[in-house]
């Protein structure tokens, strides 16, 4: 390996601090016991405490873990179909439009696609009364509509990495079609389906924007929370949960890369 | 190509309807909505715009709108505005992340997967919070300023929240990550032997830097600016928390004009304007990318 210039070092380590400096203070003051966030007032881990009280909070994530469990598998589910359709299935009438309209939402600005699905909301409910109210399903299928187009591009690549061949001989072998989808390849893509659905459920958690837009009176998820209350400042059980929420992430993580490491050693 | 399908066409047929519809209904079809309302008028009632077709069934569309977003000075303004944060953001993250990506790619194995892991790492971790981690540093009594008045090289504190100068590291700091992945996804494939090769015919490190590596980089660089700069464009979250109430981003005046002025029909035109602003650098983007991702023939 060659030696690193003291340049790309000092880069690197002006960058990981640049990372790594917001979350350290975020969760050295969740420490702080004094009310205003900013005043050091000792030691304490009362505001952590105080989450597991507050209903609002814990209303909020179970409403999010739900809507962001559920898009995700949805999203998988027709992801995948995606994928599958633009890498096996050849050409077919509206493949253009398919795959534009596949990798637009990737790029589309958050503002717009909560804006476009609340419009379109609206003028169903003037239509055929659905839905009545907004919340749960309204942005679960928002989040469902995103997050597909991230997973049919996971699930697209993984698709076109692979030989075809394992297909075609079970196909010679006389395997009906749609048993070759279920026992070759949907087996052979379900790594990328998992890190699919997994991006799908982190994606769904993390987003305010098009909730905000689509959600109505009465459901409110975590990050509408704790956008609603911050907007206001800084507030030291805010930087509890951002804690607690680093802290899980990062274990999480780091499981993930020892035991990714353990198979590739091996 | 094709054969897994060869004879089953109703599943076939069935595979491809179910997530074309889905996408149909709730992507294509908002955006015609979109257009819709940007042609009407607003009116106080539910919903608060004017139908598109009148009593006697006449067509009523108006231009209105997108005359009032040419016309208003506030509005290109905060287009323009809108425009050159982002740039500005990009231009930093493409600064720092090149040779952080570049590092990266260079540095031994093991080394490498956990740099990596520490540049995946933020993303996971809520885009939300993250920006609110820098209302804690950037306060008058944050930790910025509070190093700074313990260091004295400052008697007051710094008015860092609320500026523009917040919003710029807010993007920055977010979507850096969004630049380092695809500049080290190219310069991990490029053949570090070519710089030294370069090199030994009698570069300077300068000159093969822009001779050999920026060019074979060059697909990183457009994906990676691409993505910071789109999202960066139409941020809501980032000039709400860090800036100042006069520092107005397009995505903030959307999403005001919608909720706070109940203006559907200007929001939506913002929107139209927005898009088409954004074209040119999507439709660029998915050129670049075509080869990668288009299936194979």
């Amino acid at each position: 390996m060659r030696r690193q210039s003291r340049f790309i070092i000092s880069v690197l380590a002006f960058g990981y601090a640049f990372l790594y400096i917001p979350l350290v203070s975020v969760v050295v003051y969740s420490f702080n016991d004094s009310k205003l966030a900013t005043v050091w007032g000792g030691f304490s881990t009362r505001w952590y405490g105080e989450l597991f009280r507050n209903d609002q909070i814990l209303d909020a994530t179970f409403l999010s873990l739900q809507i962001a469990a559920t898009s995700a598998t949805f999203a998988t589910i027709l992801g995948t179909m995606a994928g599958l359709v633009l890498v096996r299935f050849g050409r077919f009438r509206g493949r253009t439009l398919f795959s534009g309209m596949i990798t637009s939402p990737l790029v589309m600005p958050e503002v717009i696609t909560g804006l476009s699905l609340l419009l379109l909301f609206v003028s169903m409910q003037q239509l055929f009364g659905w839905p009545a109210q907004r919340g749960f399903s309204t942005i679960m299928i928002a989040h469902t509509t995103f997050a597909m187009a991230y997973v049919a591009v996971i699930v697209r690549s993984r698709l076109s990495a692979m030989d075809e061949s394992l297909e075609e001989a079970a196909m010679d072998l006389g395997g009906r079609p749609l048993r070759v989808v279920f026992d070759i390849t949907l087996p052979l893509i379900a790594p990328a389906m998992i890190s699919g659905w997994l991006l799908a459920f982190t994606l769904s958690l993390d987003d305010l924007v098009i909730a905000s837009f689509v959600s109505g009176p009465g459901s409110s998820t975590l990050p509408m929370y704790i956008f609603s209350k911050v907007k206001l400042g800084v507030t030291p059980d805010i930087n509890a949960l951002a804690s607690l929420i680093i802290l899980i992430v990062s274990v999480a993580l780091l499981i993930a890369w020892a035991v990714m490491r353990k198979n590739q050693s091996r | 190509m094709g054969t897994v399908t060869r004879g089953d066409t109703t599943w076939r047929r069935i595979s491809i309807a179910v997530p074309y519809l889905w996408l149909f209904v709730f992507f294509l079809l908002p955006f015609a909505i979109i257009l819709k309302i940007s042609l009407a008028d607003p009116v106080i009632a539910q919903p608060p715009f004017t139908p598109m077709f009148d009593a006697d069934g006449g067509l009523s569309i108006s231009l209105d709108n997108f005359l009032f977003l040419l016309t208003d000075k506030l509005y290109a303004v905060t287009y323009l505005k809108s425009v050159l944060m982002a740039a500005a953001a990009t231009i930093l993250c493409l600064t720092l992340g090149f040779p952080m990506a570049y590092g990266i790619a260079r540095s031994s194995s093991s080394v490498r997967s956990l740099l990596l892991l520490l540049i995946v790492l933020p993303f996971w971790i809520s885009f939300l919070l993250r920006v609110y981690a820098w209302m804690g540093l950037l306060n008058n009594y944050g930790a910025i300023n509070n190093t700074l008045l313990w260091l004295g090289v400052i008697d007051q504190p710094l008015q860092l929240m609320y500026t523009d100068f917040a919003i710029f590291i807010g993007l920055t700091y977010s979507y850096l990550p969004f630049m380092v992945l695809p500049l080290y996804a190219t310069l991990e494939r490029m053949d570090m032997d070519l710089i030294e090769a370069a090199q030994d015919l009698g570069a300077s490190r300068t000159r093969a830097f822009w001779d050999v590596t920026w060019p074979l980089a060059r697909a990183g660089v457009i994906a990676g600016c691409m993505l910071v700069f789109i999202p960066a464009m139409g941020e809501y979250v980032i000039p709400y928390l860090l800036g100042g109430p006069e520092s107005l981003l397009i995505g903030r005046v959307l999403f005001d004009e919608f909720f706070v002025n109940r203006d559907w029909p200007l929001a939506s035109s913002v929107a139209i304007v927005l898009l088409l602003l954004m074209v040119v650098p999507i439709v660029f983007m998915q050129r670049n990318q075509a080869p990668e991702l288009e299936a194979p023939e």
